[in-house]
Protein backbone atom coordinates (compact mmCIF):
# COMPACT_ATOMS: atom_id res chain seq x y z
CA UNK A 1 0.00 0.00 0.00
CA UNK A 2 1.05 3.72 -0.78
CA UNK A 3 2.28 5.66 2.34
CA UNK A 4 -0.77 7.74 1.82
CA UNK A 5 -3.28 4.73 2.04
CA UNK A 6 -1.41 3.71 5.36
CA UNK A 7 -1.66 6.68 6.85
CA UNK A 8 -5.49 6.98 5.99
CA UNK A 9 -5.70 3.68 7.44
CA UNK A 10 -4.07 4.64 10.81
CA UNK A 11 -6.32 7.53 10.97
CA UNK A 12 -9.77 5.78 10.59
CA UNK A 13 -8.80 3.09 12.73
CA UNK A 14 -8.28 6.11 15.54
CA UNK A 15 -11.43 7.70 14.71
CA UNK A 16 -14.19 6.64 17.09
CA UNK A 17 -16.60 7.96 14.12
CA UNK A 18 -17.14 8.54 10.88
CA UNK A 19 -13.86 10.91 9.11
CA UNK A 20 -15.33 13.10 5.95
CA UNK A 21 -13.26 13.69 2.90
CA UNK A 22 -12.53 17.18 4.26
CA UNK A 23 -11.06 15.96 7.44
CA UNK A 24 -8.81 13.20 6.04
CA UNK A 25 -7.19 15.99 3.75
CA UNK A 26 -5.97 17.60 7.26
CA UNK A 27 -3.76 14.46 7.40
CA UNK A 28 -1.29 15.33 4.66
CA UNK A 29 -1.39 19.14 3.41
CA UNK A 30 0.59 17.86 0.18
CA UNK A 31 -1.82 15.50 -0.77
CA UNK A 32 -4.35 16.35 -4.00
CA UNK A 33 -7.77 15.85 -3.88
CA UNK A 34 -6.89 13.24 -6.60
CA UNK A 35 -4.66 11.55 -4.77
CA UNK A 36 -6.84 11.54 -1.40
CA UNK A 37 -9.24 9.51 -3.09
CA UNK A 38 -6.64 7.31 -5.15
CA UNK A 39 -5.55 6.28 -1.61
CA UNK A 40 -8.81 5.60 -0.75
CA UNK A 41 -10.06 3.59 -3.06
CA UNK A 42 -6.58 1.87 -2.62
CA UNK A 43 -7.23 1.14 0.94
CA UNK A 44 -10.93 -0.22 0.14
CA UNK A 45 -9.63 -2.22 -2.94
CA UNK A 46 -6.97 -3.57 -0.36
CA UNK A 47 -9.50 -4.26 2.32
CA UNK A 48 -11.71 -6.22 -0.17
CA UNK A 49 -9.34 -8.26 -2.36
CA UNK A 50 -6.74 -9.44 0.27
CA UNK A 51 -9.62 -11.34 2.46
CA UNK A 52 -10.11 -8.96 5.35
CA UNK A 53 -12.68 -9.17 8.08
CA UNK A 54 -13.14 -5.49 7.87
CA UNK A 55 -14.29 -3.31 4.78
CA UNK A 56 -14.01 0.60 3.96
CA UNK A 57 -16.84 2.52 4.10
CA UNK A 58 -18.44 5.82 3.21
CA UNK A 59 -21.80 6.04 5.30
CA UNK A 60 -23.01 8.20 7.99
CA UNK A 61 -21.04 11.20 6.46
CA UNK A 62 -17.64 10.05 6.57
CA UNK A 63 -14.93 6.99 6.01
CA UNK A 64 -15.25 4.24 8.60
CA UNK A 65 -13.32 0.75 8.49
CA UNK A 66 -16.47 -1.63 9.57
CA UNK A 67 -16.64 -5.46 10.25
CA UNK A 68 -18.28 -7.60 7.38
CA UNK A 69 -22.31 -8.41 7.53
CA UNK A 70 -21.05 -12.21 8.03
CA UNK A 71 -19.25 -12.11 11.09
CA UNK A 72 -21.90 -10.06 13.08
CA UNK A 73 -24.02 -12.35 14.77
CA UNK A 74 -21.12 -14.15 15.91
CA UNK A 75 -19.30 -11.34 17.24
CA UNK A 76 -22.43 -10.12 19.11
CA UNK A 77 -23.03 -13.32 20.34
CA UNK A 78 -19.44 -13.44 22.12
CA UNK A 79 -20.74 -10.29 23.63
CA UNK A 80 -17.65 -8.30 22.00
CA UNK A 81 -19.90 -5.91 20.59
CA UNK A 82 -23.87 -5.23 20.62
CA UNK A 83 -25.54 -3.74 17.86
CA UNK A 84 -27.91 -0.80 18.27
CA UNK A 85 -31.49 -1.48 19.84
CA UNK A 86 -34.32 -1.67 17.24
CA UNK A 87 -36.24 1.31 17.22
CA UNK A 88 -40.31 0.76 17.78
CA UNK A 89 -42.66 1.31 15.15
CA UNK A 90 -43.73 4.52 16.93
CA UNK A 91 -40.39 5.86 16.94
CA UNK A 92 -39.66 5.00 13.63
CA UNK A 93 -42.70 6.74 12.12
CA UNK A 94 -41.75 9.71 13.62
CA UNK A 95 -38.70 9.45 12.96
CA UNK A 96 -39.56 8.92 9.47
CA UNK A 97 -41.88 11.53 9.29
CA UNK A 98 -38.86 14.13 11.00
CA UNK A 99 -36.42 13.15 8.29
CA UNK A 100 -39.17 13.77 5.39
CA UNK A 101 -39.98 16.94 7.13
CA UNK A 102 -37.75 18.58 8.66
CA UNK A 103 -37.65 21.14 10.19
CA UNK A 104 -41.08 19.73 11.85
CA UNK A 105 -43.18 20.85 15.34
CA UNK A 106 -44.47 18.17 17.27
CA UNK A 107 -48.19 19.40 16.60
CA UNK A 108 -47.47 18.46 12.53
CA UNK A 109 -45.98 15.82 13.23
CA UNK A 110 -48.89 14.63 15.58
CA UNK A 111 -51.70 15.61 12.61
CA UNK A 112 -49.74 12.50 10.27
CA UNK A 113 -49.35 9.95 12.62
CA UNK A 114 -52.57 10.65 14.76
CA UNK A 115 -51.22 10.13 18.10
CA UNK A 116 -49.58 12.09 20.47
CA UNK A 117 -45.90 11.77 20.09
CA UNK A 118 -44.04 13.93 22.72
CA UNK A 119 -42.94 10.57 24.69
CA UNK A 120 -41.09 9.10 21.35
CA UNK A 121 -39.83 12.87 20.31
CA UNK A 122 -38.01 12.37 24.04
CA UNK A 123 -37.08 9.03 23.41
CA UNK A 124 -35.46 10.37 19.89
CA UNK A 125 -33.78 13.25 21.47
CA UNK A 126 -32.17 11.15 23.99
CA UNK A 127 -31.08 8.96 21.79
CA UNK A 128 -29.33 11.34 19.40
CA UNK A 129 -31.29 10.74 16.22
CA UNK A 130 -32.85 14.38 16.24
CA UNK A 131 -32.43 17.81 17.59
CA UNK A 132 -34.33 20.84 17.85
CA UNK A 133 -32.98 23.26 14.68
CA UNK A 134 -35.32 25.79 15.85
CA UNK A 135 -38.14 27.65 16.21
CA UNK A 136 -41.34 27.65 14.29
CA UNK A 137 -43.63 30.84 13.52
CA UNK A 138 -46.93 31.16 15.25
CA UNK A 139 -48.17 30.36 18.74
CA UNK A 140 -46.03 29.82 21.16
CA UNK A 141 -43.14 29.33 18.96
CA UNK A 142 -43.06 25.74 18.49
CA UNK A 143 -39.95 23.72 18.76
CA UNK A 144 -38.76 22.39 15.57
CA UNK A 145 -36.95 19.40 14.99
CA UNK A 146 -34.56 17.99 12.63
CA UNK A 147 -32.39 14.99 12.29
CA UNK A 148 -28.45 14.76 13.51
CA UNK A 149 -25.27 13.13 11.83
CA UNK A 150 -25.66 10.46 14.14
CA UNK A 151 -29.17 10.00 12.29
CA UNK A 152 -27.22 9.85 8.91
CA UNK A 153 -24.57 7.25 10.87
CA UNK A 154 -27.19 4.85 12.33
CA UNK A 155 -29.36 4.57 8.83
CA UNK A 156 -26.05 3.99 6.15
CA UNK A 157 -26.38 7.52 4.57
CA UNK A 158 -24.06 9.93 3.29
CA UNK A 159 -26.77 12.51 2.78
CA UNK A 160 -30.23 13.16 3.78
CA UNK A 161 -30.32 13.68 -0.14
CA UNK A 162 -29.39 9.64 -0.18
CA UNK A 163 -32.69 9.00 1.23
CA UNK A 164 -35.63 8.08 -1.95
CA UNK A 165 -37.56 10.96 -2.78
CA UNK A 166 -41.34 11.40 -1.14
CA UNK A 167 -43.02 11.36 -4.98
CA UNK A 168 -41.01 8.16 -5.94
CA UNK A 169 -42.76 6.20 -3.13
CA UNK A 170 -45.43 3.69 -4.73
CA UNK A 171 -48.31 6.02 -2.72
CA UNK A 172 -47.60 9.47 -4.40
CA UNK A 173 -49.79 12.23 -2.51
CA UNK A 174 -52.72 13.22 -4.89
CA UNK A 175 -54.20 16.51 -4.78
CA UNK A 176 -57.89 15.61 -4.23
CA UNK A 177 -59.51 12.11 -4.17
CA UNK A 178 -61.32 11.43 -7.27
CA UNK A 179 -64.90 12.42 -7.47
CA UNK A 180 -67.35 10.75 -6.03
CA UNK B 1 -27.75 25.49 13.89
CA UNK B 2 -28.44 23.71 17.26
CA UNK B 3 -30.36 25.59 19.85
CA UNK B 4 -29.58 24.65 22.95
CA UNK B 5 -32.63 23.19 24.99
CA UNK B 6 -33.37 20.71 27.73
CA UNK B 7 -34.33 17.25 26.52
CA UNK B 8 -38.20 17.88 27.06
CA UNK B 9 -40.32 18.73 23.81
CA UNK B 10 -42.33 21.48 24.46
CA UNK B 11 -45.43 19.89 25.77
CA UNK B 12 -45.52 17.79 28.94
CA UNK B 13 -46.15 14.46 28.06
CA UNK B 14 -49.58 12.61 28.60
CA UNK B 15 -50.31 10.68 31.65
CA UNK B 16 -51.35 7.58 29.16
CA UNK B 17 -49.57 6.27 26.33
CA UNK B 18 -51.21 3.74 24.48
CA UNK B 19 -48.70 1.43 22.03
CA UNK B 20 -49.51 -1.38 20.61
CA UNK B 21 -47.66 -4.06 18.74
CA UNK B 22 -50.14 -4.40 16.32
CA UNK B 23 -50.70 -1.01 15.67
CA UNK B 24 -48.58 2.21 15.60
CA UNK B 25 -51.74 4.90 15.65
CA UNK B 26 -55.66 4.96 14.70
CA UNK B 27 -54.17 5.72 10.87
CA UNK B 28 -52.90 2.67 11.23
CA UNK B 29 -55.33 0.88 11.99
CA UNK B 30 -57.78 2.34 9.55
CA UNK B 31 -55.68 1.72 6.69
CA UNK B 32 -55.26 -2.41 7.31
CA UNK B 33 -59.03 -2.31 7.82
CA UNK B 34 -58.87 -0.53 4.58
CA UNK B 35 -56.63 -3.10 3.04
CA UNK B 36 -58.71 -6.11 4.94
CA UNK B 37 -61.82 -5.35 3.24
CA UNK B 38 -60.12 -4.73 -0.05
CA UNK B 39 -62.34 -1.62 -0.34
CA UNK B 40 -60.84 1.90 -2.59
CA UNK B 41 -59.24 4.48 -0.36
CA UNK B 42 -60.51 6.91 -2.04
CA UNK B 43 -64.26 5.72 -2.26
CA UNK B 44 -64.26 3.85 1.50
CA UNK B 45 -67.71 2.86 2.31
CA UNK B 46 -67.51 4.95 5.40
CA UNK B 47 -70.13 3.24 7.23
CA UNK B 48 -69.26 -0.23 7.14
CA UNK B 49 -65.78 1.03 8.21
CA UNK B 50 -66.85 2.89 11.02
CA UNK B 51 -68.33 0.37 12.09
CA UNK B 52 -65.04 -2.09 12.15
CA UNK B 53 -63.02 0.32 13.32
CA UNK B 54 -65.20 0.73 16.69
CA UNK B 55 -65.21 -3.05 17.00
CA UNK B 56 -61.85 -3.14 16.60
CA UNK B 57 -60.90 -0.77 19.25
CA UNK B 58 -63.32 -1.97 21.61
CA UNK B 59 -61.86 -5.68 20.66
CA UNK B 60 -58.13 -3.94 21.72
CA UNK B 61 -60.04 -2.20 24.74
CA UNK B 62 -58.54 0.96 23.05
CA UNK B 63 -61.99 2.16 24.22
CA UNK B 64 -60.41 5.07 26.39
CA UNK B 65 -57.30 5.82 24.46
CA UNK B 66 -58.09 9.01 23.46
CA UNK B 67 -56.21 9.11 19.55
CA UNK B 68 -58.23 6.22 18.95
CA UNK B 69 -61.54 7.97 19.95
CA UNK B 70 -60.71 10.65 18.54
CA UNK B 71 -60.27 8.94 14.96
CA UNK B 72 -63.68 6.93 15.89
CA UNK B 73 -65.50 10.17 16.73
CA UNK B 74 -64.06 12.22 13.25
CA UNK B 75 -65.05 8.49 11.39
CA UNK B 76 -69.06 9.05 12.98
CA UNK B 77 -69.08 13.09 12.28
CA UNK B 78 -68.00 11.91 8.26
CA UNK B 79 -70.81 8.92 8.11
CA UNK B 80 -73.30 11.33 9.80
CA UNK B 81 -72.12 13.63 7.04
CA UNK B 82 -72.51 11.37 3.85
CA UNK B 83 -76.25 10.59 4.95
CA UNK B 84 -77.25 14.62 4.49
CA UNK B 85 -79.46 14.48 1.48
CA UNK B 86 -77.67 16.39 -1.75
CA UNK B 87 -79.16 17.06 -5.22
CA UNK B 88 -77.40 15.54 -7.97
CA UNK B 89 -74.79 17.74 -9.50
CA UNK B 90 -74.98 20.31 -6.75
CA UNK B 91 -72.11 22.31 -7.25
CA UNK B 92 -69.53 23.32 -3.83
CA UNK B 93 -70.13 19.55 -2.32
CA UNK B 94 -67.15 18.77 -0.82
CA UNK B 95 -66.84 14.94 -0.32
CA UNK B 96 -66.77 14.96 3.89
CA UNK B 97 -64.26 12.25 3.18
CA UNK B 98 -61.68 14.13 1.38
CA UNK B 99 -59.18 15.20 4.71
CA UNK B 100 -59.38 11.67 5.96
CA UNK B 101 -58.40 10.50 2.27
CA UNK B 102 -55.73 13.03 2.36
CA UNK B 103 -54.64 12.12 5.80
CA UNK B 104 -54.03 8.60 5.28
CA UNK B 105 -52.00 9.00 1.97
CA UNK B 106 -50.14 11.21 4.14
CA UNK B 107 -49.52 8.58 6.41
CA UNK B 108 -49.30 5.36 4.35
CA UNK B 109 -46.37 7.39 2.18
CA UNK B 110 -44.71 7.86 5.66
CA UNK B 111 -44.86 4.22 6.22
CA UNK B 112 -43.07 3.77 2.58
CA UNK B 113 -40.73 6.30 4.49
CA UNK B 114 -40.68 3.76 7.58
CA UNK B 115 -39.83 0.65 5.25
CA UNK B 116 -37.07 2.03 3.62
CA UNK B 117 -35.01 3.87 6.79
CA UNK B 118 -35.95 0.40 8.39
CA UNK B 119 -34.24 -1.54 5.60
CA UNK B 120 -31.14 1.10 5.54
CA UNK B 121 -31.04 0.60 9.80
CA UNK B 122 -31.35 -3.04 9.26
CA UNK B 123 -28.10 -3.03 6.84
CA UNK B 124 -26.19 -0.63 9.10
CA UNK B 125 -26.45 -2.52 12.18
CA UNK B 126 -25.12 -5.45 10.39
CA UNK B 127 -21.41 -3.93 10.35
CA UNK B 128 -19.78 -3.13 14.09
CA UNK B 129 -18.03 0.22 13.82
CA UNK B 130 -14.56 0.56 15.79
CA UNK B 131 -16.53 1.61 18.40
CA UNK B 132 -19.87 2.75 18.87
CA UNK B 133 -19.88 6.51 20.08
CA UNK B 134 -22.15 9.06 20.32
CA UNK B 135 -21.01 11.55 18.38
CA UNK B 136 -19.59 14.94 20.77
CA UNK B 137 -18.62 18.26 19.70
CA UNK B 138 -15.49 18.27 22.38
CA UNK B 139 -12.83 16.14 21.64
CA UNK B 140 -12.08 13.17 23.59
CA UNK B 141 -9.65 13.97 26.97
CA UNK B 142 -6.21 12.09 25.58
CA UNK B 143 -4.79 9.75 28.52
CA UNK B 144 -2.14 10.46 30.30
CA UNK B 145 1.21 9.86 28.84
CA UNK B 146 3.22 8.30 31.99
CA UNK B 147 6.23 5.90 31.75
CA UNK B 148 7.03 3.76 35.28
CA UNK B 149 10.40 5.70 35.77
CA UNK B 150 8.65 9.18 35.88
CA UNK B 151 5.70 7.15 38.43
CA UNK B 152 8.48 6.05 40.64
CA UNK B 153 10.09 9.04 40.53
CA UNK B 154 7.32 11.12 42.11
CA UNK B 155 6.80 8.18 44.59
CA UNK B 156 10.38 9.05 45.62
CA UNK B 157 9.84 13.09 46.24
CA UNK B 158 6.49 12.26 47.50
CA UNK B 159 8.70 10.16 50.29
CA UNK B 160 11.74 12.25 50.38
CA UNK B 161 9.01 15.23 51.12
CA UNK B 162 7.64 13.47 53.80
CA UNK B 163 11.19 11.88 55.78
CA UNK B 164 10.68 14.25 58.78
CA UNK B 165 7.50 14.53 59.53
CA UNK B 166 7.32 17.14 62.39
CA UNK B 167 5.49 15.41 65.46
CA UNK B 168 4.18 17.04 68.32
CA UNK B 169 5.05 15.83 71.57
CA UNK B 170 1.44 16.48 73.79
CA UNK B 171 2.82 16.13 77.64
CA UNK B 172 -0.19 15.99 79.53
CA UNK B 173 -0.60 18.27 82.44
CA UNK B 174 -3.48 17.77 84.98
CA UNK B 175 -4.62 20.39 87.23
CA UNK B 176 -3.30 19.90 90.82
CA UNK B 177 -6.24 20.92 92.45
CA UNK B 178 -5.39 18.93 95.38
CA UNK B 179 -1.87 20.90 95.48
CA UNK B 180 -3.60 24.03 95.68
CA UNK B 181 -6.47 23.43 98.38
CA UNK B 182 -3.04 22.50 100.68
CA UNK B 183 -1.94 25.44 99.49
CA UNK B 184 -5.15 27.54 100.55
CA UNK B 185 -5.93 25.97 103.85
CA UNK B 186 -1.80 26.15 104.64
CA UNK B 187 -2.28 29.78 104.03
CA UNK B 188 -5.85 29.86 105.93
CA UNK B 189 -4.24 28.29 108.84
CA UNK B 190 -2.26 31.11 109.68
CA UNK B 191 -4.47 33.82 108.98
CA UNK B 192 -8.24 33.85 108.58
CA UNK B 193 -8.77 35.60 105.68
CA UNK B 194 -6.75 36.35 102.53
CA UNK B 195 -6.19 37.83 98.96
CA UNK B 196 -6.34 36.32 95.43
CA UNK B 197 -2.00 37.16 95.16
CA UNK B 198 -1.81 35.46 98.56
CA UNK B 199 -2.76 32.07 97.29
CA UNK B 200 -1.47 32.31 93.40
CA UNK B 201 2.13 33.66 92.71
CA UNK B 202 2.30 36.78 90.73
CA UNK B 203 4.12 34.93 87.55
CA UNK B 204 1.78 31.73 88.06
CA UNK B 205 1.16 29.28 85.19
CA UNK B 206 -2.26 28.89 83.83
CA UNK B 207 -2.33 25.92 85.02
CA UNK B 208 -1.86 26.95 88.66
CA UNK B 209 -4.35 29.85 88.13
CA UNK B 210 -7.07 27.41 87.16
CA UNK B 211 -6.16 24.81 90.27
CA UNK B 212 -6.04 27.36 92.71
CA UNK B 213 -9.48 28.65 91.07
CA UNK B 214 -10.89 25.48 91.70
CA UNK B 215 -9.04 24.67 94.88
CA UNK B 216 -11.19 28.06 96.15
CA UNK B 217 -14.50 26.71 94.51
CA UNK B 218 -14.21 23.53 95.86
CA UNK B 219 -13.48 24.81 99.26
CA UNK B 220 -16.20 26.96 99.34
CA UNK B 221 -18.28 24.42 98.76
CA UNK B 222 -17.56 22.47 101.42
CA UNK B 223 -17.72 25.64 103.40
CA UNK B 224 -14.51 25.40 104.54
CA UNK B 225 -13.96 29.26 103.32
CA UNK B 226 -16.20 31.83 102.21
CA UNK B 227 -15.27 33.91 99.03
CA UNK B 228 -16.48 37.56 98.78
CA UNK B 229 -16.02 40.43 96.44
CA UNK B 230 -16.49 44.42 97.35
CA UNK B 231 -17.32 44.98 93.65
CA UNK B 232 -17.04 44.34 90.09
CA UNK B 233 -13.14 43.51 89.60
CA UNK B 234 -11.89 44.52 92.85
CA UNK B 235 -9.86 41.79 94.94
CA UNK B 236 -11.65 38.61 96.01
CA UNK B 237 -11.41 38.03 99.69
CA UNK B 238 -10.87 34.63 101.10
CA UNK B 239 -12.18 34.46 104.66
CA UNK B 240 -11.96 31.35 106.83
CA UNK B 241 -14.79 29.79 107.98
CA UNK B 242 -14.76 27.24 110.13
CA UNK B 243 -11.30 27.56 112.52
CA UNK B 244 -8.69 25.03 111.43
CA UNK B 245 -9.17 21.36 109.78
CA UNK B 246 -12.76 20.52 109.29
CA UNK B 247 -12.14 17.17 110.01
Amino acid sequence: MSPLAKLLEAALFASARPVPTEELAVLDPDASPAALQAALDELREHYDTDGHGVELSDIGGGWQILTRPEYTETIERAQLALRPTRLTAASLETLAIIAYRQPIGRAEIEEIRGVNVAAVLRSLLERGLIEATGRGEGLGRPLLYGTTPQFLEQFALRHLDELPRADEFAVALRAEPRPV
Amino acid sequence: MTVPIDLSPDAPPPSFVVELPEYAGPLDLLLSLIRDEKVDIYDIPIARICEQFLARIHDLGLNEAADYLEMAARLIRIKAQMLLPRSAGEEGWEDPRAELVRRLLEYQQIREAVDVLEKLSEDRRSRFARSYIPVSNAPPVAPLSLSLAELLAAVDRVLRAAREPVLHDIVPRALDVDGAIETVRAVLALRSSALWRDIVRGNAEPWEVLSALLALLELARRGELRLAQSRPFASVEIVRESPGEAA
